[in-house]
This record gives structure tokens, C-alpha cells and sequence, in this order.
């Protein structure tokens, strides 16, 4: 077990794509561990992506269990995670370790239609809403290359648009 | 050693006023910070946070031919200036009505003194001039809590039942 460095914004790395995950072994499951551990380090961070670690394979963990009063699938491993369907938008604010001291409005589905592997490569599927599937949207840009710096909504947008679906 | 100042510049809009500004900023040396540059009533407004190794004077000297070329009015403080400085809000209260005096005033009246700390405010005048409307955005901290503010402006409206007033938590996905 070990915390990995996070990338920080503007370190260019953060724009670089990942790679599909294709081996499913001993090395990967090692990695989770530490990516997991990683997480739980930062202070009230419901997500990571592997690639903040430096590690360029689409790989995303979410636990928002701590979160009152919403749904959510609790402490999720998602591998080759893709989106199949968006249903509605909204506003909201955004955090991310890589980016200290910044939070911003983005848009995001309200609703989405997730397809991602497990830390076994078995297929799992879910239906996601609000919060988690705001942070599954956020840490899957990251897989792509994406920060939420690269998505922000002017404070007088947000004044206007928010909450229509 | 720099020293940080906040400057507001003031006229009647016209296009480029934040280009030659900042420019005129940029080749005398400053730096820039945080800022504030809107239109409102067809005036242009800036509030700018910049450090500056010269004093205010230097400064003013800086800003003179600039300011005077746009028409603009100009007024330099020395602060105790900071950068990441930020607080997170995790409430909203946005207000509208038919407009009339004292809805600013009475809003943040009794939001202050259930413990919001304001840390963004925008308003506007919408409508027409027979019929305006105002509108106003506000996000802060709830320092006693949201269900104080919300107790607060239920009181509010039982007042002024002619505003509209609608408080949600604002949550931070921090990932």
C-alpha cells in the first residue's frame, strides 16, 4: 500500500487519453489498492481517476456513500467505464484534487446510463442520477483528458439554466 | 518586495477598456490577481486585486494616461491583499419581484442576521420602465446553519409577501 502523487493542474499530463485496461491481474489489483488509499487521503473526495496518479488507463473509483440523503451504489470500481445514455442537465459546483483551490460551475447529466467493467473485467451496468452521476462524470473526463476547468459556466449562466431538464 | 493594491475604474462602456487597461498595467509591471469587471447601466466597472513593486503614486501615475484617453474615473487602495484566499459557499438565495425599494435591504437584513456571510451578489433590473423587475443572486456561507436563513427569510415573507425568495444548499462534488 502506498499514496501515489497527484498530478496537479497545469502539469500537461492531465490532457494526455487513456488507454483501455486490458490485463486484469495481480499488478492491476495492486494499483487499485493504492489508488483507493490515494483517495481516501484527500479531504472529502468522493472520486479519483487513475490517470491524476500519472497512470494513463481508464480507470475511475467513486464512493459517495458518504454523502446523506442520496442514491448512490456506494464504493464502485469502474473499468472502461462508458456512458450509454444522458438524460436531463444541471448545475452544479465542482472540486477536483488535481485542481487546489478552485471550485467551479459546470453542467452535467442529471441521469446517465453507465456500462464499465469490474476490477475482474466482468461487465456490470448502472443507472446513476445526481451526485454520483456528477462525480462519475467528472472522473471520467479525466480519462479523456479533461479537467472541469475545461467545462466551466459563467456565475451568470448558472444564474438562468439552472435546474431545467 | 511588491505590494498588493485594489483598483476600481469607472465610465460609460465602450469597447476595448479592459484591453488597453490591463495592458497599460502589464507593461508598467503589475501583476494581476482577482477581479470584478462588469457592465452595469451601461457604465463599465472594474475591481482588480494587482501587486505592484512601485507605490500608489507610481501607480496612479501608471493608470493617468490610460484612464483619461477611455474617460474613465479611477481609485487606488493599498491592501493587505492575499491569493487563495477562497471560500467554498454552500448556500444560494436568489430573489425576484416587482421592484421597489428596500428589497436589497431587507433580504440581507435578516440573512446577515441569521449568519450569512456573503461572499458573491449580483442584481439586476429587468422588465421595463413601467413595469421593472428586480432579480438578485446571492451565494454565501451559512455560518449558523441553512435551516437558521431559512427560518429567517420564512419570517421575511410573511412580511413582504410581494418578493419571491428561493434558498437551496449548494454542494460541492469534490473529487
Amino acid at each position: 500500500m502506498a499514496l501515489l502523487d497527484l498530478l496537479i493542474y497545469p502539469d500537461v499530463r492531465l490532457k494526455q487519453v487513456s488507454a483501455s485496461v486490458r490485463v486484469f491481474d495481480e499488478k492491476l489489483h495492486a494499483f487499485l489498492t493504492d489508488l483507493e488509499e490515494t483517495m481516501r487521503a484527500g479531504p472529502g473526495s468522493v472520486g479519483i481517476a487513475a490517470p491524476q496518479v500519472g497512470y494513463f488507463e481508464r480507470i475511475v473509483i467513486i464512493d459517495v456513500s458518504s454523502k446523506p440523503k442520496i442514491k448512490h451504489h456506494g464504493h464502485l470500481i469502474l473499468v472502461n467505464p462508458e456512458i450509454t445514455q444522458w438524460k436531463g442537465f444541471e448545475v452544479g459546483r465542482e472540486g477536483c484534487m488535481s485542481v487546489p483551490d478552485y471550485t467551479g460551475n459546470v453542467i452535467r447529466a442529471k441521469k446517465i446510463h453507465l456500462m464499465a467493467l469490474d476490477e475482474n473485467g466482468v461487465q456490470q451496468e448502472y443507472d446513476m442520477e445526481g451526485y454520483e452521476a456528477r462525480a462519475v462524470q467528472h472522473e471520467i473526463d479525466h480519462l479523456d483528458g479533461l479537467l472541469f476547468l475545461d467545462r466551466l459556466v459563467s456565475r451568470r449562466y448558472d444564474l438562468f439554466q439552472r435546474s431545467q431538464s | 518586495m511588491y505590494q498588493w493594491f485594489m483598483i476600481t475604474l469607472i465610465g460609460k462602456d465602450q469597447i476595448g477598456i479592459v484591453a488597453k487597461i490591463t495592458t497599460a498595467l502589464y507593461e508598467g509591471g503589475c501583476n494581476l490577481g482577482e477581479a470584478s469587471m462588469l457592465r452595469l447601466g451601461g457604465n463599465f466597472t472594474i475591481m482588480l486585486m494587482l501587486h505592484y513593486e512601485g507605490n500608489a503614486q507610481a501607480l496612479e501615475e501608471l493608470l493617468k494616461p490610460v484612464a483619461k484617453d477611455l474617460q474613465l474615473h479611477f481609485h487606488i487602495d493599498t491592501i493587505e491583499g492575499q491569493l487563495h484566499q477562497h471560500q467554498l459557499p454552500n448556500v444560494r438565495v436568489s430573489v425576484h419581484g416587482a421592484d421597489r425599494t428596500g428589497i436589497v435591504a431587507q433580504v440581507t437584513t435578516v440573512l446577515a442576521e441569521a449568519g450569512l456571510n456573503i461572499i458573491d451578489l449580483e442584481s439586476d433590473v429587468g422588465g421595463d420602465e413601467q413595469q421593472p423587475f428586480y432579480v438578485m443572486h446571492i451565494e454565501g456561507i451559512a455560518t449558523s446553519g441553512i435551516v437558521a436563513l431559512e427560518a429567517a427569510l420564512q419570517q421575511l415573507l410573511l412580511q413582504q409577501p410581494d418578493i419571491e425568495v428561493k434558498l437551496e444548499p449548494v454542494e460541492t462534488v469534490f473529487m
